[in-house]
């Protein structure tokens, strides 16, 4: 008896109000595709992360007898220089944040190079003596490289000590930015949702006064009272968030796996439908729970006994 | 039934309180006619029996419960004792006469069965008992009237309010919803009615309660809207009340409320 009345007055409120439900539903169905779509970036950027940190390494140059920079006076690092380096990665201070050590000999560098660029002439301009001597050094944690770097850069014979990662920040500086506009956007859109939501409701209410003010008057519990009006907010924003969710799972679908996994060489750390569904519950909860609090606080100035 | 210990109300804004130190008692199953001039404080009277608004001093115990400390979610189930009915009627214009009465129990959660018996019942003793169909604009002013009363009592109220009920109503037609008022009061609810009709008052020979500028001037039994004699019954608060005939205000002192009709009011949101 009481739900059927409760969903006649949805209902009832819902057809009165049909354009301000359409603008709720379009409002809210973009706000929370952008959130959905900042999610995704930033998980991308985690994952992307992790797959390239982990191959990230911190490699030492050695000088060789071209060398002018660093440490290096056009001469080739001795074994003295080279053992002295060596013993600095296998003493305590450093040994800890190592994870693992290879060295990789002029001959060991000439082959990768020949590997790399097996399609283009180099013989007689790029011999293996012209080729650094180096340490290839993967760490416990990527982060911590800056250590490495300050403790190795001062050795005799050392050319350079380089931090791989830095070559990806530029790439994740990019996506983060996208994501953080995303955000912002995303923000500025819930607000709108928000105001809109709380509009709808109080037009709706005051469609109603008349019915609000009887049913005040007789006694009728605020929980009742509220009740439709909140279901009427939460409904509105719920076929939007599904909307959102079905836009982020055709994103992920189409653009992600489609496109972009056919474009770029390596898709080997790109999405899948898995973050796609994980993230399509999180707008439904966000946009039902928005709509609730702010349809439960525009009707509240009308409980007021 | 219902007891002011001085009662005071002040709305922001204003110096002069809309209500000043009111002492008053109203028994089981009395009629008190409530009179006085526009802005003498009987809205704000029967407001604060409701509990639409909260005393600046003093208390207020309507039905058992103190009013200052009952809880807003206890409010409503309050209000579930009292009936109400106004000068301007407040039904809702796109229900039934039997849809109107059975709104009130709708919303209180009452089952379909108690509202099939309680609304034919609540119809037939106010005298609609054959046009449970009809919607309000179809009805006379004194059959609308009928038709809040009806809402009013419905619930079986311990206390009815009536705020000028016949206040849009011609003298024949009022006397009608008074007979019904009296009817009501003969079951057992207390009545209590703001009214300028001073024909009624004379006629009815009741309890009357006089106020001017917020004060009881009057609190007589089988009392008229004027009087000549000298209080009977009553705690007096102010020197000023011991010469009523001077003080009361004239007769033909006009509504305070504007006439509204309800069908006419904020048409263009319903549709």
């Amino acid at each position: 008896m009481r739900l059927g009345l409760i969903l006649g007055e949805v209902g009832s409120g819902l057809r009165r109000n049909l354009s301000m439900v359409v603008s709720v539903v379009l409002v809210t169905f973009i706000s929370l595709t952008f959130v959905g779509a900042s999610i995704l970036l930033q998980m991308q950027i985690g994952q992307m992360k992790g797959y390239w940190y982990d191959r990230a390494q911190v490699a030492v140059y050695m000088c060789t007898e071209i060398d002018t920079t660093g440490n290096c006076t056009l001469a080739e690092a001795t074994e003295d220089q080279i053992a002295s380096v060596q013993q600095q990665l296998d003493s305590p201070t450093l040994a800890p944040y190592i994870n693992e050590v290879e060295f990789e000999t002029h001959e060991q560098a000439y082959e990768n190079f020949k590997e790399q660029f097996a399609d283009t002439t180099f013989e007689g301009i790029i011999t293996p003596e012209s080729l650094n001597e180096s340490f290839r050094v993967n760490l416990v944690d990527p982060e911590q490289a800056d250590v490495l770097i300050e403790s190795l850069s001062g050795l005799a014979g050392v050319e350079s000590v380089e931090d791989q990662r830095a070559y990806l920040e530029p790439i994740f500086a990019i996506l983060n930015a996208a994501s953080y506009t995303a955000i912002g956007v995303a923000g500025l859109m819930l607000v709108a949702a928000v105001l809109l939501i709380a509009t709808t409701i109080r037009l709706s209410a005051f469609s109603r006064r008349r019915e609000l003010g009887i049913m005040r008057l007789v006694g009728a519990s605020n929980r009742f009272i509220q009740t439709p009006f909140i279901l009427e907010g939460v409904f509105a924003s719920l076929i939007g968030s599904v909307l959102a969710g079905g836009a982020i799972v055709a994103i992920v679908q189409f653009f992600v796996r489609g496109y972009l996994a056919s474009t770029l060489p390596l898709n080997t750390s790109l999405l899948g439908m898995e973050e796609a569904l994980l993230v399509v519950p999180i707008l439904i909860v966000s946009g039902a729970a928005l709509a609730a609090v702010s349809a439960g606080v525009a009707i509240s100035r009308y409980l007021k006994v | 039934m219902i007891r002011f210990d001085s009662v005071s109300k002040s709305y922001p804004g204003t110096t002069r309180p809309a209500l000043n130190s009111v002492d008053l008692e109203i028994l089981k199953g009395e009629f008190v006619f409530l009179v006085g001039a526009s802005g003498s404080g009987k809205s704000s009277f029967l407001r604060l029996i409701l509990k639409e608004e909260n005393p600046t001093k003093g208390s207020i115990h309507v039905l058992g419960q103190h009013l200052n400390t009952l809880s807003s979610r206890k409010v409503p189930y309050f209000r579930r004792n009292l009936g109400v009915v106004f000068q301007d009627f407040r039904l809702l214009p796109n229900k039934t006469v039997f849809d109107n009465v059975a709104f009130t129990l709708q919303v209180i959660g009452k089952s379909r069965g108690f509202i099939q018996e309680a609304v034919p019942d609540a119809l037939k003793m106010v005298g609609l008992a054959g046009k449970s169909n009809r919607f309000p604009h179809e009805l006379s002013g004194g059959e609308q009237q009928r038709v809040a009363i009806a809402r009013a009592v419905v619930n079986k109220p311990a206390i009815m309010l009536a705020d000028e009920p016949t206040g849009n109503l011609d003298p024949a037609t009022a006397a009608g919803i008074m007979t019904l008022l009296e009817r009501i009061n003969l079951g057992g609810t207390t009545v209590l009615m703001a009214t300028h009709d001073a024909g009624i008052v004379d006629q009815m020979k009741r309890r009357v309660i006089e106020l001017i500028g917020g004060q009881i001037v009057r609190d007589e039994l089988q009392g008229g809207y004027q009087t000549q004699t000298v209080p009977t019954q009553g705690r007096i608060p102010h020197p000023g009340a011991s010469k009523p005939a001077s003080a009361a205000p004239t007769a033909t002192q006009s509504p305070a409320r504007p006439m509204t009709s309800p069908s006419s009011q904020g048409e263009g949101l319903d549709a």
